[in-house]
């Protein structure tokens, strides 16, 4: 069991020596810069891509799901989103989940 | 720090963002009281880890009996994407009258959620607001984290999987609809279009590296491609 929280200390501590690093060597970067806009696209290109891997290669629970139950409830999600609401965010992920649910019951 | 700035960050947190990251966290405790491992544990892991995939790594390679080495190791390729995510967020909220050690706690708070939200809402708050919203946002979130990892560690064996398919299906839908309605400019739309392909593609090559291959190389590209646009008018 001690091994076990000796573990978490490692791990928090590797993980806040990202966030940590990215603090330190912001102090000089210029949010004009062209390095910013690079690193923008990047974090940018990061987050996407792991959401795109999560719905169309997902793990874990996520993968007793099939392809089709997700494309249809990413569809409900974008169309209560954008067309039904006005980017009311509690409609469009509760549309996207719901219809996944009932997908999933009728299936 | 304004009060106010704090609240309103406060605010937008407690509702569909809280609920999201709870219904993560419900399944993260699920899984830590079926792996046997202490609800303090589980706690301390939502609080001072901060990120759902290194935290479901740490749970499932201690099960597995992973080597000590091994699950660190991978437990900081999955963070690395908060380098590029801090460095761009940091500049965004500086203002002269925040302390130093202001950010470095900031930095703690960051995850996926918050920093989605917080590039989503910057343009519409005064600069020097922003690090306070981030913070009243960012301890929100975390609240409800932790207090939804103990609520899934408690009711594990009540969750039934069509509950379970729901609840894991709204942490996707709330990333896609943020990311494609908070787009504003040029790095952000062409960042998560490339970004958006070049992940999946990452991810058949080399799934332990596909988050920062495929963030790098999306990334990339889609500077070069808005650079070549600029200069051609």
């Amino acid at each position: 069991m001690a091994e076990l929280w000796l573990l978490l200390a490692v791990c928090g501590v590797a993980t806040y020596a990202w966030r940590g690093l990215g603090v330190l060597i912001s102090g000089r970067l210029d949010a004009r810069s062209e390095a910013f806009t690079w690193i923008s696209c990047v974090a940018y290109a990061m987050i996407a891509g792991l959401v795109a891997r999560m719905l169309v290669m997902p793990t874990g629970a996520l993968a007793e799901t099939t392809a089709l139950e997700r494309a249809l409830g990413s569809a409900a999600a974008l169309a209560a989103y954008f067309w039904l609401t006005r980017r009311n965010l509690f409609a469009g992920v509760l549309a996207g989940a719901t219809a996944v649910w009932l997908l999933k019951l009728a299936g | 720090m304004s009060r106010q700035a704090l609240g309103q960050g406060a605010r937008e947190a407690a509702g569909v963002p809280a609920a999201v990251l709870a219904a993560g966290y419900l399944g993260f405790g699920a899984l830590a009281a079926a792996h046997d491992v202490p609800l303090a544990f589980a706690l301390a892991a939502t609080a001072v880890i901060w990120a759902l995939p290194a935290q479901l790594i740490l749970l499932e390679m201690h099960t597995l009996g992973a080597p000590f080495v091994a699950t660190v190791l991978t437990v900081v390729l999955s963070s690395a994407r908060f380098l590029p995510m801090t460095l761009m967020l940091m500049p965004l909220m500086r203002a002269e009258r925040h302390r130093r050690w202001h950010y470095y706690v900031a930095a703690q708070l960051l995850a996926l959620t918050g920093w989605t939200m917080a590039v989503a809402r910057f343009p519409r708050i005064g600069q020097a607001e922003r690090l306070p919203w981030f913070f009243g946002f960012a301890l929100v979130c975390m609240a409800a984290s932790v207090l939804a990892t103990a609520a899934g560690y408690m009711i594990a064996d009540r969750l039934t999987p069509l509950a379970r398919t729901g609840l894991v299906f709204m942490a996707p839908m709330y990333y896609l609809l943020i990311l494609t309605g908070g787009v504003r400019d040029r790095p952000a739309g062409l960042g998560l279009a490339f970004g958006a392909l070049a992940g999946p593609l990452a991810y058949l090559a080399a799934p332990q590296w596909s988050v920062l291959i495929g963030g790098f190389a999306g990334g990339t590209l889609a500077y070069l491609v808005m650079r070549r646009r600029t200069s051609d008018g």
